[in-house]
């Protein structure tokens, strides 16, 4: 019988928020089609490390297994990605897993990303109707415009962009391109259009779209290949135009 | 407007697509919701929906009627879903659209704007509305952002990642509060509530390998099982006929690529043979699910015509253009292409059925109450709507419309809550000798039958006594140290339900099955655990999971053993046929504390609206 050939993790893990991270090492026998997500499973299984230690299984974080749902975003042999659509085969082995520290740590790979959605807040991202009761029939919608709101309504949080960003992090209180570009997609709905000052003047606030240093890294980072730097550069432009029409109102 | 109820609290249990529309309408009509999810609602399963919802637009000039839509989902579900609660269904189902469009849902729309349709299984009309091929992500969104809104006014209290583990009753055996668990610290706690909604989701890890979420377990359902609350069909689980086998899961291939033109085939003596459109000439490829998933099991197994003799059959999309292909089913070839390395615009894909929807859950009555007062269900962990069979596309539809049901009864009932507080407070005044106003003391004549139906508040020590029953097992389960991993038991237990429990069912297969899974519920005693800390212990929560999964699999597993007949989504060989005389009923299981299986009985339900006629789907 061929020899089972095995794949390495080096996985760094983290006790506690304020526990001092560590890295264990442990084998997986390889399958075609093997995904990172997949093999944390097979440690689940039987968490022994390389050197034969029985140890607590991997903490993390997977709903859907199929990129949707933006839960197992991780940082993979350097770079932030879903865990659950990172194949074996297209990564460099060993394969180093460690958890996103743009955010606070949970436990092992488990991160907190409370903090994204509560800018979802900031940027009051809905539509404001009045109730799900019957009012009125919709709006028609430019299909153009409805395919763009569709790419963005992509966002999945999953932070990959939060991650990559330079400027999001302790030092700073930038909120995030995921956060900033989903005020883009209420600005271009025909009743979220009402409450486009409103969300632009969030914008202009500490931390909003000022924080960003146009560096592009979010841009190749998100995994739903949303053109967050193409939404954020239209966004900072309605911002400059309604910072005039402030001092005029003014 | 009637007065708004004030302190009201409503616990929800779940944040998917049913959860939050509930959650919705308890906040606009007054009340204030503890929400509880495994995960940030936004990363429920609901988004896994990709193909589309139905409702009755006709956009298409094809004459379309509600009508027809409840036809279709009666005849689909091979007549045994309440017909009354259906109709109800399908007429929402229009201004639930026109709900999401306002609510901001980029819905895939004509060239002149207004919401394309397409088409779907067991429908000869254009019925379905559809964001692209991400129409759950798009739908549980736009409720997401609305319960934000509600969550910024201070109405809506997220519990995220928190367990619910299980209700606690007064004495009156009234659902009062709820006990759940910090999924991070640790912590138990338990809830005084007015009434609690169960909007779990499907049971689908049960088999192991399924379309469905890592989170989508049915352990909340087996939970309140065992306290009393009945599960309705359990055995009717649909088996969708296209999904990419995997080792970690089965991902979904959306009927909509059927919808949309594609064509199932295998090689027969050296030639495509497009086996559905041969055999179904009236729906093609387009037949519902059961009899799809069926004709594909037997080509592959017993005719034995796989693709190079596996379990599989091709699904081909390759001769419709690229950019059709692209505009309508984007998102999930690109998925194809990412796990498969092979891209559908070019070659044929290669499928087989997969565990998918459970039509059976909880029963509930038309307004979601349990058979446990004060506990209500809504969504896929509920039984209603689907019958034997559900049909594509209408499960968003009927997630959607329980919670605008349930969300205003749990009102009512929170409203009754508020006025026997009331009442009690008055007669506590008249016991100390305080005058009240005839109308308070005409109102309280009422009093005795709203005690009765009630019951008190949960006390301190009621509270207490639950949070610490719970706790104790927890405690039990961090310190097991047996022999089994949890996890390997799981996939054991979803190897047997899935060899045994899904296409094609045989009755002495199905009580070795049953006497099986007994095996695994013992051995569950001896697990042993690597993790014994206090700190977000996925571990330690898994075995408290994997217990209620066990228990719920026995009652599948026994339902499908007692109906002898074959009807939707259940077949078995040796009863080929429907028998309505003894089976157009709905299965009840019941929890026998004693011997921990399910005790199963049949109920009448209302099918007065469309009699009942062969299934045939116009099979030549
Ligand atoms: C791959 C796939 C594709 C599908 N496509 C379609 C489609 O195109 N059209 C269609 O109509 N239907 C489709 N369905 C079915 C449909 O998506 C589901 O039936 C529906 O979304 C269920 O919604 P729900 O609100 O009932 O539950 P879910 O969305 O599953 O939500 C359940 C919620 O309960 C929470 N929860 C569960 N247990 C607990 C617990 N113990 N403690 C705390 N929280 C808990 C979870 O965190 C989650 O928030 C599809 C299903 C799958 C698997
Ligand atoms: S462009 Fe650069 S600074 Fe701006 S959000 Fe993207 S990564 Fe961050
Ligand atoms: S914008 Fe892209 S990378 Fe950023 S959170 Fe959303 S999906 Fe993830
Ligand atoms: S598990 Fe949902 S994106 Fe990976």
């Amino acid at each position: 019988m061929a020899e089972q050939k095995m794949v390495t993790f080096i996985i760094e893990r983290q006790d506690g928020p304020d526990a001092k991270p560590y890295t264990e090492e442990f084998d997986v026998p390889y399958r075609p089609a093997l995904n990172v997500v997949a093999a944390l499973m097979e440690i689940q299984k039987n968490p022994v490390t390389r050197d034969g230690k029985r140890v607590a299984p991997v903490v993390w974080e997977c709903n859907c297994l199929e990129k949707v749902c933006g839960a197992c975003m991780m940082v993979i042999n350097g770079q932030a990605k879903q865990a659950c659509c990172a194949l074996v085969e297209d990564l460099e082995q060993p394969i180093h897993l460690a958890p996103a520290r743009t955010f606070p740590v949970i436990r092992d790979l488990l991160i907190d990303r409370t903090v994204m959605f509560e800018s979802l807040k900031k940027i009051q991202g809905w539509i404001n109707v009045d109730g799900s009761w019957k009012v009125h029939e919709a709006p028609r919608q430019n299909p153009n415009t409805a395919a763009t709101a569709y790419e963005i309504s992509h966002c999945m949080t999953c932070g990959c962009c939060m991650e990559a960003c330079p400027n999001v992090g302790p030092q700073s209180d930038f909120i995030g391109p995921a956060p900033v570009v989903q005020a883009y997609l209420f600005n271009i709905n025909p009743l979220g259009e009402y409450d486009k000052p409103k969300r632009l003047e969030a914008l202009m606030q500490k931390g909003g779209i000022t924080s960003c240093g146009n560096s592009q890294n979010c841009v190749r980072a998100c995994p739903k290949n949303i053109k967050l730097t193409t939404y954020l550069a239209q966004l900072n432009r309605d911002v400059n135009i309604q910072a005039i029409k402030n001092i005029f109102n003014n | 407007m009637a007065k708004a109820a004030t302190n009201v609290r409503i616990a929800v249990i779940g944040g998917g697509i049913s959860g939050l529309m509930a959650t919705l309408k308890i906040c606009e009509a007054g009340g204030e919701v503890d929400l509880f999810s495994y995960c940030p609602p936004k990363r429920s399963h609901s988004l896994c929906a990709q193909g589309g919802m139905n409702a009755c637009m006709d956009t298409k000039g094809e004459g379309d009627t509600t009508y027809t839509h409840f036809d279709d989902t009666v005849y689909g579900g091979d007549f045994l879903a309440d017909q009354v609660a259906v109709k109800g269904m399908c007429e929402a189902a229009p201004g639930i659209v026109e709900m999401f469009d306002r609510m901001g849902v980029p819905f895939t729309r004509t060239a002149e704007g207004v919401l394309d349709l397409r088409n779907f299984g067991g429908q000869k009309k254009k019925r379905t509305v559809f964001a692209g091929s991400t129409t759950g992500q798009q739908l549980l969104y736009a409720l997401d952002e609305q319960v934000r809104k509600w969550e910024t006014k201070g109405k809506v209290h997220p519990y995220i990642f928190w367990e619910f583990i299980k209700i606690i009753k007064n004495k009156n055996g009234v659902c009062r509060g709820m006990v759940a668990q910090n999924m991070n610290s640790m912590e138990i706690k338990a809830f005084r509530e007015d009434c609690v909604i169960l909007a779990t989701g499907g049971p689908g890890q049960i088999f192991g390998l399924c379309t469905a979420s890592t989170i989508c377990n049915g352990s909340a359902v087996g939970a309140v099982y065992q306290q009393g609350a009945r599960i309705g069909n359990p055995e009717f689980i649909q088996i969708h006929p296209t999904a990419i086998p995997g080792t970690d899961k089965n991902r979904l291939m959306s009927e909509a690529c059927r919808g949309e033109g594609g064509r199932i085939w295998v090689y027969k003596d050296g030639k495509p043979w497009y086996f559905l459109e041969e055999k179904y000439p009236d729906y093609g490829n387009l037949v519902p699910r059961d009899i799809a998933s069926r004709e594909i099991y037997d080509v592959c197994v017993n005719q034995g015509l796989g693709v190079d003799g596996e379990n599989k059959v091709y699904l081909d999309l390759s001769h419709i253009p690229a950019d059709y292909l692209e505009k309508k089913l984007g998102g999930i070839l690109e998925m194809y292409s990412e796990f498969m390395g092979q891209d559908p615009r070019k070659v044929p894909m290669l499928i087989y059925p997969s565990v998918h929807y459970s039509m059976g859950g909880i029963w509930v009555d038309r307004e979601h109450n349990t058979n446990i007062p004060g506990l209500m269900a809504s969504g896929e962990c509920d039984y209603q709507y689907h019958g034997a069979n559900r049909l594509g596309a209408n499960s968003l539809l009927s997630a959607a419309y329980s919670g605008t049901v349930v969300g205003p009864v749990s009102m009512a009932w929170a409203g009754k809550c508020a006025k026997l507080k009331e009442l009690e407070e008055w007669k506590a005044k008249k016991d100390h000798g305080e005058s009240l106003m005839p109308a308070q003391e005409k109102a309280l004549e009422g009093i005795d039958a709203l005690r009765q139906e009630l019951g008190a508040d949960l006390t301190d020590g009621e509270l207490e006594a639950a949070r610490k029953e719970c706790a104790d097992e927890f405690e039990h389960i961090i310190a097991m140290n047996g022999k089994e991993n949890a996890h390997e038991l799981h996939q054991e237990l979803g190897r047997l339900m899935n060899k045994y429990v899904t296409i094609e069912r045989v009755n002495k297969d199905l009580d070795f099955c049953f006497d099986e899974v007994k095996k695994i519920l013992a051995r569950w005693n001896d697990i042993g655990l690597t993790d014994h800390g206090h700190w977000a212990n996925q571990e330690a929560l898994f075995v408290r999971q994997l217990r209620n999964m066990i228990l719920y699999a026995l009652v599948i597993t026994k339902a499908a053993r007692m109906r002898d007949e074959s009807r939707g989504a259940h077949f078995k060989r040796e009863f080929p046929n429907r028998d309505d005389e003894h089976f157009m009923k709905i299965t009840i299981a019941d929890f026998d504390p004693k011997t921990e299986e399910p005790i199963i009985s049949y109920e009448d339900f209302d099918h007065s609206l469309i009699k009942p006629r062969a299934r045939t789907y116009g099979s030549k």
